[in-house]
């Protein structure tokens, strides 16, 4: 059986089911509790579970994600929320220096199962709060780095990351909250930490993204199939381990590749997947892979300026047309 | 100040056998650094390589002050705490050597001691990072309720960190068990306290944070022992988090790499001269009438054994296995590729 749930809502169901099946599970950050949560993903918790294990937090991001490391060593299992994914910044020590490393440099003998879950997102929300950085997170071994696209998979990932063992960093999206999707009601339902899940089938261009992203290749897949051009859309959904077979798999059958990421293109997730697929596919490839990206800007305020910065369906159909090399529209009636 | 100087000290009430253990692993510490030293210039032991010796008394105090389900996180000058904590020497100069019978399997090195099984949650290289892992530690000590206290180690330099200030703000808002153990050995690297610091005393930094704090005499070791332990009742009674400077000194360089340029031979020698917390023991131990000389020299003898051991077993142990290069970079399975 499976029900219609937002993907606010499925976040909802895993905490709150993870929480009432190990004590253990503990929830903190900052305004998760009296307030409700940023994007009100925990609104209610507090109620229901108690300050013990919903706990409020100073703003002190290193500190907070450092002690659910610390906490994490010492048999909890605890979910830190940090408000949005440009204040992971300041937490970054914590992740990268010791989340993801302990494991290996003590030589297995503990884990830091911590759980960071955050949101991208933008909105006129001006520079510093319009970032994404989920590639940053998922250069560093160790690391599990998950964005889910579907509440199906927002649920099931967030299950499997609170029972697994290694730290996992868990990017939400605040345009996406609302979006509604077919979820299991099984209490158990948990999906791996890895695996990209191809989602539209096409013969003719392989678009691959991930979180948002995927729904302006899924729009952009559509409008061009008006137009007979078959694109197989990928939805990549963890960003590390990287499962790039994937992805070589459907470039071996379409031979073109457009990547889609909401953020700068630089050193970014494109640029690893093209490499990748280059190093893998080369002889499958029929013209050189598109990369679509934001402005190479920080984010401006200006709703006119902010939209010429994100990426949109239409430069999506653009790039495929690029990978297509067709310059003219073909004619649609 | 906690300070046996003057006046009697509760310590000297330990058993007999406890007294010349401290005065044992003291030794240990300092033969085993003294011998690190060596493997160093012998190219037996790379990277960064920083003495604890000068250092023992507090090590060893706290340390004997601890109960053994305490969690204890360190800097990276983490040797002492290891041999304190009754670690086998020779794995730990193994570790220095990289070698597969070290206490990581050569993964850490010098900087990275650890070892679960006594609750040491390792020896941290990112100057103050360690401390927000204590509190979460002291954090999962509480929800759990099992009166364990989170130990943290940490220099002086440390409390100048963002993260130091944040982990003393935690622990207090939510009482937890964090023992804040700071060795004010006066320098960080080649810095004074005085040109990094806007206060001298570092224990003066937890009122801004209702931490009460205390400075101890890190050079005496039942002063450290007496004082840990104090601490520690604080924080086991549930009354949250307690801090304590132990005022010390480094003999040696900050690391193998240290020309020292910052602080005079003087200044050096007299620490060695008057403030040895060895001799101090040594000679405390004497003056009470609990042990003899002969029962040092003994001692001594035996632990220039040990360490010569400890570095003949890290010579002959093998290197890591090439195969396990790519062990523990995660937990669980990885299938995708
Ligand atoms: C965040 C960070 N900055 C700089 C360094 C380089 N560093 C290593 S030890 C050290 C001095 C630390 O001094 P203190 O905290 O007093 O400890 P001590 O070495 O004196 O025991 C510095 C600057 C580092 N390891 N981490
Ligand atoms: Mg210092």
């Amino acid at each position: 059986m499976a029900r219609e749930i937002t993907y606010r809502d499925a976040l909802r169901e895993a905490l709150r089911e993870e929480m009432y099946r190990d004590e253990r599970v503990f929830l903190m950050g900052e305004d998760i509790g009296a307030y409700g949560g940023s994007y009100a993903v925990t609104r209610g918790f507090l109620q229901e579970f108690g300050p013990k294990r919903v706990r409020d937090t100073p703003i002190a991001e290193l500190g907070i994600v450092g002690a659910g490391i610390g906490a994490a060593i010492g048999g909890l299992r605890p979910v830190v929320e940090l408000m949005t994914i440009n204040f992971s910044l300041l937490a970054l020590d914590q992740i990268v220096n010791h989340a993801a490393k302990l494991h290996y440099m003590f030589n297995g003998q503990f884990t830091a199962p911590v759980v960071i879950r955050t949101a991208a997102g933008f909105g006129q929300l001006g520079a510093t709060h319009s970032q994404t950085f989920e590639h940053w997170f998922a250069h560093v071994p160790g690391l599990r780095v998950v964005m889910p696209a579907v509440p199906k998979d927002a649920k099931g990932f967030l299950k499997s990351a609170i029972r697994g063992n290694d730290p996992v960093i868990f990017i939400e999206h605040s345009l996406i909250y609302r979006n509604r999707g077919e979820v299991p009601d099984d209490e158990d339902f948990l999906l791996p930490l890895e695996g990209a899940e191809v989602r539209r089938e096409g013969t003719d261009v392989t678009i691959v993204s991930w979180s948002r992203g995927y729904y302006l290749a899924l729009g952009a897949a559509e409008e061009l199939a008006r137009e007979g051009i078959e694109c197989e859309v990928i939805d990549l959904r963890v960003l590390r381990p990287l499962d790039i077979d994937t992805v070589v798999r459907s470039v071996q059958k379409t031979n073109r590749l457009v990547v889609v990421e909401e953020g700068w293109r630089t050193l970014a997730m494109g640029a690893e997947i093209a490499a990748a697929v280059q190093e893998k596919a080369f002889d499958y490839l029929d013209a050189p892979i598109a990369r679509v990206g934001s402005l190479e800007v920080p984010m401006p305020y200006a709703r006119n300026l902010e939209r010429l910065v994100v990426p949109n369906k239409d430069q999506v159909v653009e790039a495929v047309r690029q990978v297509l090399y067709q310059k003219q529209p073909v004619a649609v009636g | 100040m906690t300070s046996t100087v003057d006046g009697r000290s509760p310590g000297l009430a330990l058993p007999k056998s406890e007294l010349l253990e401290m005065y044992r692993r003291m030794v240990l510490i300092r033969r085993f650094e003294e011998a690190a030293a060596e493997q160093y210039a012998l190219g037996k032991i790379a990277g960064f390589l920083h003495l604890y010796i000068g250092e023992e008394a507090v090590a060893v105090g706290a340390i004997h002050a601890m109960d053994e389900r305490d969690h204890l996180v360190t800097h990276y000058r983490d040797h002492g705490y290891a041999l304190a904590l009754g670690l086998d020497p020779g794995r730990c100069m193994a570790e220095l050597f990289g070698k597969s019978t070290g206490l990581v399997g050569g993964r850490g090195g010098s900087m990275h001691f650890a070892d679960a099984s006594k609750n040491f949650w390792g020896g941290y290289a990112i100057v103050s990072g360690h401390l927000p892992i204590a509190v979460g530690l002291g954090l999962a000590s509480q929800y759990l309720d099992e009166r364990r206290v989170a130990v943290a180690i940490f220099g002086d330099g440390a409390t100048n960190a963002g993260p130091f200030h944040e982990s003393m703000n935690l622990a207090a808002l939510w009482k937890l068990p964090v023992l804040f153990l700071c060795e004010n050995n006066l320098y960080g690297m080649g810095t004074a306290v005085e040109h990094a610091s806007a206060v001298r005393e570092m224990a003066r930094k937890a009122c801004a944070y209702d931490i009460p704090a205390e400075r101890v005499d890190g050079q005496d070791v039942l002063a450290v022992y007496e004082a840990t332990r104090a601490a520690l009742e604080h924080c086991r009674s549930g009354k949250g988090p307690f801090f304590l400077e132990a005022l010390t000194y480094r003999f040696r360089g900050h690391s193998m790499a240290d020309p020292e340029m910052y602080r005079s031979k003087e200044e050096i020698e007299e620490y060695r001269r008057q403030r040895d917390p060895i001799v101090l023991f040594r000679n405390r131990l004497t003056q009470e009438g609990k042990a003899e000389a002969a029962e040092f020299d003994e001692i001594d003898r035996e632990i220039d054994e040990v360490v010569a051991a400890a570095v003949r077993f890290a010579d002959e142990s093998p290197d890591p296995d090439p195969e396990t290069v790519t062990d523990y970079v995660y937990a669980e399975p990885v299938r995708v590729s």
